[in-house]
């Protein structure tokens, strides 16, 4: 699964994307698993009210399930316009 | 519908003067220009980050419906992205329809809808460092208009 990073929790994780294999089945399951990798990564997913996130370029939510997704995005509330 | 996502500038008067041109159904065109704004005075750059994919399916499906519910017989959308300065316009908005108050309303839609569901993100480069522009909670209870 390919996981994205922008904006700040790009800055904060230290790279822009990856690819992660994992059996996570929700949003919640693979922040909990990357969380538990490094500190970066815990710090950039200690308030998940602060992010947003995509699943294949749609916006979801942190229920929701993985089975079948290729891309996974974080980022924090957009500011277009 | 004509959707740009690009770092190139643009000539907004060029750009409104082609929208919509030679439509002899169309009897208003409504448009905004959004500009990089110096708020305190020590703005260097303004740097635009964004998600390319996902931008431009966004904007389209924001635009896609503007047209369905306003019944437009046109739109435009120009976004930016990379490094901006203070002055600079960073996206614009055009709506064309048989009346005025669709117009407006479609355009103050858009805009509603761009700054917190298309994918950018502004970030402000000063002389005392860069940071992220928070969004706020404004932007999103705007969104309840429509």
């Amino acid at each position: 699964m390919n996981v994205v990073y922008f904006a700040w929790v790009r800055e904060r994780i230290g790279l822009p994307q990856e690819t992660v294999d994992t059996g996570a089945a929700t949003v919640k399951d693979l922040i909990a698993e990357l969380s538990a990798r490094e500190d970066r990564y815990a710090a950039a997913f200690a308030d998940i009210s602060a992010l947003r996130v995509a699943l294949d370029q749609e916006l979801a939510d942190f229920d929701a399930p993985l089975s079948g997704v290729q891309e996974v995005a974080f980022f924090p509330p957009m500011t277009g316009g | 519908m004509t959707v740009r996502v690009q770092s190139e500038p643009f000539d907004a008067g060029a750009e409104l003067n082609s929208f919509a041109h030679g439509r002899t159904d169309v009897g208003a065109v409504v448009s905004f220009t959004g500009v990089v704004r110096d708020t305190k005075g020590d703005l260097q750059e303004m740097l635009i980050e964004h998600y390319p994919g996902m931008t431009e399916n966004a904007i389209g499906k924001i635009a896609d419906e503007a047209v369905q519910r306003w019944a437009l017989a046109d739109v435009l959308v120009i976004h930016r992205y990379g490094p901006l300065k203070p002055g600079e316009p960073i996206m614009m908005v055009a709506t064309a329809s048989a009346h005025r108050a669709a117009a407006f309303e479609a355009a103050d839609s858009l805009m509603d809808y761009l700054k917190s569901r298309a994918p950018f993100w502004k970030k402000e480069i000063t002389a005392q460092g860069a940071s992220w522009v928070d969004a706020k909670d404004a932007d999103e209870d705007a969104l309840k208009r429509w």
